[in-house]
């Protein structure tokens, strides 16, 4: 636990307990959906119709499947820092807080994989 | 709680427009979050799902109710993308002169509702 630099003495002692790397991953993220949230507009805006017929073997196509798991995984990603940052800011009580982001985690990472469950049942043909 | 003072907060400040954009992005970025995606798993749900309950979820969303979250959303989603690409402007460090941050300032939001009915004037014509 850093006896040796002086950065390694001091890292996670702050009052974020934590650089730079939660607002990276929101940049990141943000630039994944940019792409893919672009994708999905130009792609509703093409369709045909928005019919079951229509969405359902659309998206059960490689790309479209694969685009939309993408989505799902950077937007909830994406989320998820969103929100962590919000209830930081707002919920005070280091109980409370602690609770909200274990919440947060649960309902995020649950959402996700509800959605790439929906994703993998269109695209492999279970209908 | 400490009872200490606090660093002034909304109520103190003169409003302007890189104050509100600021926090356009925080309530467009929750609303997306707990309301947009919401909706986007009940959309593949219903897919998921087949036909019948499909058409229960089309019905829905093509009551009144169901536009005014539809278009909601889709305003809040331009509206976070248009303060977002501006937040990575800022990012590089660019853009922070008084008046040129006034100016995005102000069109990111209207931009934004350009976008909005660009869009949905695209899924109607289209």
């Amino acid at each position: 636990m850093g006896n040796g630099t002086s950065i390694g003495r001091v890292r996670g002692l702050g009052s974020a307990h934590s650089g730079a790397h939660h607002w990276l991953l929101q940049r990141f993220t943000a630039v994944g959906n940019l792409l893919l949230s672009m994708w999905l507009v130009v792609s509703l805006i093409l369709l045909p119709d928005l019919g079951y017929e229509t969405v359902s073997q659309w998206i059960a196509k490689p790309l479209p499947a694969t685009a939309m798991a993408l989505l799902i995984v950077s937007t909830f990603w994406h989320a998820r820092l969103g929100l962590q940052v919000v209830i930081e800011d707002y919920v005070h009580d280091a109980g409370n807080k602690f609770a909200a982001i274990v919440a947060l985690n649960l309902v995020a990472f649950a959402g996700a994989a509800f959605g790439l469950f929906c994703v993998a049942r269109l695209a492999l043909g279970a209908n | 709680m400490a009872n200490r003072p606090l660093s002034p907060h909304l109520q103190i400040w003169r409003w302007g427009p890189a104050m509100f954009v600021s926090i356009l992005h925080r309530i467009t970025g929750n609303g997306l979050a707990l309301v947009g995606l919401f909706v986007l798993l009940w959309w593949l749900g219903a897919l998921a799902s087949g036909p019948e309950y499909y058409a229960t979820f089309q019905g829905l969303m093509n009551s009144p109710l169901g536009y005014v979250v539809l278009v909601g959303l889709s305003w809040a989603f331009f509206t976070h993308l248009m303060s977002g690409l501006r937040h990575f402007v800022l990012d590089i460090g660019a853009g922070y002169e008084l008046d040129r941050n006034r100016l995005w300032s102000i069109l990111s939001p209207v931009l934004a509702i350009l976008l909005t009915a660009a869009f949905w004037a695209a899924i109607k014509l289209l």
